[in-house]
Formats: structure tokens, sequence, C-alpha cells
């Protein structure tokens, strides 16, 4: 398909909010804690609360998950975290409007959208596009549309200046790694793991060596993501990478605090902290 | 050679039949999904592939199946001549063993020695079965909790098979449920697993795959037709869940304009209720399970479970192959309801000693419906693609009959 990217020649310059990050953690030596919600979990205002926090609580960026009834890549806990949304009422539009009253507070902390193609394609490209940039979204991140579906929606995000972040996988191989990373913008997020949200911890060497490899060939930012639960594991991991995904450990505690609401956001918030923390240790 | 503007030149190399099909999976399952379809690819290059399968389809699931004319179906309605393809007759009892063969053949060749399948009615789970037995490797079937409830004996007869039946409990614990899981497994074990779909759906190239393996019984239809009749039938029709038995019936006659077709999809309680499974009569076109089609689903892009008393037809999708066929008009798509469905039930068992699935039993409710009003010398075929023995029970409950 395409010549493979150069690394010295930093490709897709779509300015945002995730480069101005990234640019600023590296003069400072330190590396990306991107904190993984539902929005609407498990109503629309604790979830404000929580997005709220979360800056606070150490994330330098928030991936606010867009609920979908048939979440094909995730595991027990993220889909259990879009059924509470959806039952709650959470739609596409919603989750734009709790991102546009996020910004009236926070100007700085990108916000990275990420889900599945459906919701969006029945909101209508064009109209979804041009709605998220004015509600002061940075990034998506579409599990379902792989490169070979380019023309759907990465392409129309690229030209109306939203990043558009890929997955590359244990099974990218080199042949494919040139048509993944190109058209991908802000920072490449590498699933840890051949597997689902929420699975068994990556082992850093594996992931080590498939960052070295991916290194070869772009200059974006690498961040890792799935399996990852613990400060100490997020530590091992920022150790390697440019930033460490959190996502079914956060959204767990708003499982387990069913029974307890007033507890939600404050527990969660916590082991953010706890998170960053391991995340800054390096 | 194909025609210019054929309606059998699908899917492009992009797996489009014109906006529907694709290939939206994630990225762990794309490298796969490419080897898939390369292998795919050589295999029907090769004559040993194809005589391998050939084979098995004769001596094995008991090809071809019987195109039988149904004598009393036809004076009780009064019109059409009325002809039933005998896809039921089959070793496993439906259709669905046509395209398990040919997977697990495909399975065989790239090396791989773990099969995972989903099911609904548990048809598909139990020809996915028979052949992991046939062929020595282990199998795992992922059934929704529902679905599981509601037949019971295809879930034992895959157990005896030596399958691994894993319930599937999240959403409605039905057919598009089971998907879900399934995609989650092969995506954690990508490296050693086949992936069966049992229907025309799923990402490129499973929809064309599919539909070639399944397309058998047209091929047979047409010879049978020919040598029976001298001449092309006038209709044909056959029920559709994601859509299978109706494409490997219908796509060797596409390019027939002279050849009526219809599909029957689950009407449910009916479509002015929000209790059915008619995808195209009900649905607007979306991305799901790795193709874009037509699905039921509300304005924000959720989807829907759909409804019906033949846990085979309960899919809120249908095959992409199907959605560019209604859009360009060259098969007509109407529906049955749950209650049509089973009074076609009855009537075919007690006029032909035939107990029908309750799948085709929707197919036979529209035959009921337009038949009396066709003249005598109109060819009517109908797909019988599954035998009844799983739906008795159900069927028992349905007319308050306690066993």
């Amino acid at each position: 398909m395409s010549a493979p990217a150069k690394p010295t020649e930093p490709k897709n310059p779509v300015t945002s909010r995730i480069d101005a990050l990234f640019a600023r953690l590296k003069a400072a030596n330190e590396k990306a804690f991107v904190a993984f919600v539902t929005a609407g979990d498990p109503d629309l205002d604790i979830s404000a609360r929580i997005l709220a926090g979360l800056p606070q609580a150490g994330a330098d960026i928030i991936e606010l998950g867009m609920p979908f009834t048939d979440p094909m890549a995730d595991g027990p806990a993220i889909q259990a975290a879009s059924q509470r949304a959806l039952a709650a009422g959470q739609t596409l539009k919603g989750t734009l409007d709790m991102v546009r009253n996020f910004r009236a507070d926070n100007d700085i902390t990108p916000i990275v959208l990420m889900g599945y193609y459906n919701p969006i394609y029945t909101y209508g490209v064009d109209k979804f596009l041009s709605d998220a940039k004015a509600a002061g979204i940075d990034g998506l991140i579409i599990v379902d549309l792989p490169p070979e579906e380019d023309d759907e929606l990465c392409l129309p995000a690229m030209a109306a200046g939203v990043n558009f972040i890929r997955l590359a996988t244990p099974t990218t191989d080199e042949k494919r790694l040139p048509d993944v990373l190109n058209n991908t913008s802000g920072f490449v997020y590498y699933v840890s793991i051949t597997g689902i949200t929420g699975s068994a911890p990556p082992q850093q060497k594996a992931v080590a060596d498939n960052i070295a490899r991916l290194k070869k060939h772009t200059d974006l930012p690498i961040c890792v993501g799935f399996g990852i639960r613990t400060p100490d594991q997020a530590a091992a991991m920022a150790a390697i990478a440019d930033g460490v995904v959190v996502g079914s450990a956060l959204v767990d505690v708003i499982g387990e605090t069913a029974e307890n609401r007033a507890q939600t956001v404050d527990k969660l918030l916590a082991l953010a902290s706890a998170l960053a923390e391991g995340v800054k240790r390096t | 050679m194909e025609q210019k503007n054929s309606f059998r030149a699908g899917p492009d190399e992009k797996g489009r039949f014109g906006l529907y099909g694709g290939r939206f999976v994630a990225e762990t399952l794309m490298p796969l999904i490419l080897d898939l379809e390369a292998h795919y690819e050589a295999a029907q290059k090769d004559p040993a592939f194809a005589a391998q399968l050939e084979d098995l389809q004769t001596h094995y699931v008991g090809r071809p199946s019987p195109l039988y004319y149904a004598e009393r179906l036809t004076e009780h309605f009064g019109g059409a001549k009325i002809y039933l393809k005998r896809d039921e007759l089959n070793h496993t009892g439906s259709h669905k063993i046509n395209n398990c063969l040919g997977q697990i053949l495909l399975a065989k060749r790239m090396g791989k020695t773990r099969i995972i399948a989903e099911t609904g009615a548990g048809q598909h789970g139990v020809a996915v079965a028979t052949v992991a037995a046939r062929f020595g490797l282990p199998c795992t079937v992922f059934m929704g909790a529902t679905d599981i409830e509601r037949q019971k004996p295809n879930v034992f007869r895959m157990k005896l098979l030596g399958a691994d039946i894993r319930p599937v409990t999240s959403g409605a614990g039905t057919l598009k449920d089971a998907m879900n899981e399934a995609l989650r497994d092969w995506v954690t074990h990508v490296e050693d697993t086949f992936y069966i779909i049992g229907t025309v759906a799923g990402p490129h190239p499973y929809p064309a795959m599919v539909r070639d393996f399944q397309s058998i019984i047209g091929r047979e239809t047409k010879e049978q037709m020919l040598a029976r009749e001298g001449r092309l039938p006038d209709t044909l029709i056959a029920c559709i869940g994601g859509g299978s038995n109706a494409m490997g019936l219908f796509h060797p006659f596409l390019d027939d304009a002279e050849v009526n077709i219809i599909g029957v999809e689950a009407g449910g309680f009916g479509l002015d209720t929000p209790d059915h499974a008619a995808s195209l009569a009900g649905g607007t076109p979306g991305v799901l399970h790795g193709n874009r089609t037509y699905l039921l689903q509300d304005d924000d892009g959720q989807i829907i479970e759909g409804h019906s008393i033949s846990a085979g037809l309960d899919y809120p999708g249908i095959g992409p192959e199907h959605a560019y066929l209604r859009d360009t008009g060259r098969v007509t798509y109407v529906s049955a309801t749950d209650k049509e469905a089973l009074e076609a039930f009855q009537l075919i068992t007690r006029l032909e000693g035939i107990i029908p699935a309750l799948e085709p039993s929707h197919a036979l409710a529209h035959v009921g419906k337009i038949a009396g009003d066709l003249p005598a010398d109109h060819l009517l075929v109908m797909n019988m693609c599954g035998r009844g023995d799983k739906d008795v029970f159900a069927v028992a409950e349905h007319l308050n009959v306690e066993l």
C-alpha cells in the first residue's frame, strides 16, 4: 500500500492538545498516565464529577468510552460499564455534551473518545466530527476501524483536525506496520496482549521488544494498554513506553461501589492518583 | 463468464457488496483475516480441495439433497407447483453442514488446531461440533443462555459430539451475544484458532466464503429442476436470519432475470411491534460484527435485540449481500410472524409428513400466502433448510401441550 513513514519526519501534523501534552512531558522527562472511563457510567452526574476530578488526580489524558451495546473487544468490566451507562440513558450526543461542559473549566487535558464505529456512523460522520471538534475532543480511538477502512472516519477526522489514534497489536507484523502507523496522529496505542480489555497483565519484556519495533517506524509517542491494573504494573510499563493506559481497574471501582454511590467518585479518583504515582515513579 | 452488470460479481477487493460488507474488525484480527482470505483464494484454485469437499458432501452429508415435489401441499393451496429442496435431510439435519465442511477443510489447510463457533438455534453448533469430531479438532461453541434453554436437544447433541459449550449471559443471551463472545475468544487465541462463522455475515471474506460453500444448494436445484421440468423455476423462497440458506439457494439464480426470488424474514409478533427480527424491513444500515449491513438499532446506533419464535432467525442483522440485493431490488424481502410460522409448521407436518424446523416454517408461511394465486404451471421452490426435531419441545410449549 503506502511507503513506510520516515522516522525523522512526523506524519500528519494535526497539532492538538495531545501534541502539546507530550511536548511538555518530554521536556520534564515524564510519562503520560491515560485514564479510561466510560461516559455516563454509572450515571451522568457521577460520570461528570469523575471526569472533572481526573486531571487533579494525575490523569494526563482522559480516554472517554462511548458506550455501545456490543463492545466486541472489551472484557466484562468495560462491557458492564457500557451497560450501566446505556441503562442510565447515555447517548453519543450526551457524551459530546459532557465533554463540552468539562471544557468550560479545563482547556488543557486532552480527551480522546474510544469506542465502536456504529454509533458514530448512525450519528453521521461529518456532523459527528464537527460536533466533536466543537465540543473540545482531541482524538478518536475506534476499535473496529482498521487501516483497510480509513475512508470511513480516519481520513475525514484528519481533515477535520481530530487525531485518529490507531491500535497496534502483537499481531501487527512488519508488513502491516507502515499501514497501521500511516494516518495515525497524536500517539500510537500499543495493545499489549492479543485479547480483550481487562485480561491478564502483559509481559514487560515482550512489550519492550514490540515498542522498540514500533519506534523504528514512528516518532509518535507510544502508550501501552490492556491488562494493566496496579501502580506497580503501571510503573513497569511506564519504564518502557511513553504512556500507560488503565481502564478496567478504574471502571471496576464503579461496579464495586454500586451499593454505596457516595464513595464512587472518591474511590475511583484515589485509585487514579495511585496509578498516576506509579506512572510518574520512573 | 460473468455477464456485465451481474448481480453475482460481488464482493469487490474491499469485500464490499455495494455499500455493504467490508472488514470492520479490531487490528488484532486483521492480519488473520487477510491470511484467511489468501488461503481461501488458494483453496478455490486447488482441485484437490474441491475433490475432498465433494467426496465428503456425497458420502458424509448425503448430497445431492432431493428436490421433492410436494403434491399434497400443492393441492392444498391450489395454485403453484411446489417443490421442496430437502436440505433438512443432510447429515446433522440442516444446510449448516455444507459450510462447516468447507471451513474445517480450510482450517486444516491453515494448520489451525482449535475450532470456535457461535450458534443460535444450535443447528450451526451441531454441524461445527460434527465436523470437529470428524476431523479430530477440539471445539468450543458459544451459545446464548436463553438459546441454551430453548434448544436443549441440540445442546446435548453438541456435548455428545465432544464440544465445549460456553453459555453467554451478556445482552439478551441470544445469537448476537454469542457472536460477540466468539469474537472475544478469537482475538485472545488468534494463533491457533479458526472461527467457523455460520452465516453469510462477519468480516470479508466470510460472507462470500459461506455463500460459496452454501451455493451447492442452488446449483443442485438448478440441475434438478432442469432435469425434472426442463426449465428454471419461476419463484424461489427461503427464510432469512443471517441468510446463509437463502444465499445458497439464490446465488446461482441471481442473473436469471426470469426467476422471481423472495427472502422471508422473521416477523416475530409483527412488524408493527418492537418484537421482530426483520432487519431489512425494520432496520437501517449500520456496522456490527465486522460488516456494514441493515441492523435493528435505535437512533443512537445501539443494537436492538431481535425477537423470533425461531432461535435461528432472531439476529438483529443480515448478511451484507442480502442488503445489497434488497437495495438493488433483485430480491424481494417479506416477513412472516411467529404465529404464521407455527401454523405452517403444523400444516406441512400433517400434509407431507415432514416436520420442518421453525426457520423454514417462515418460508412456508409465505408460500401459503402466494401459491394459491399463482397458475398451476408456476414452478415454486422452497428451501427446506432444516428439520424440526430440535423444535418439538418449543412447539409443544407454544401449543400448550405438556410432554
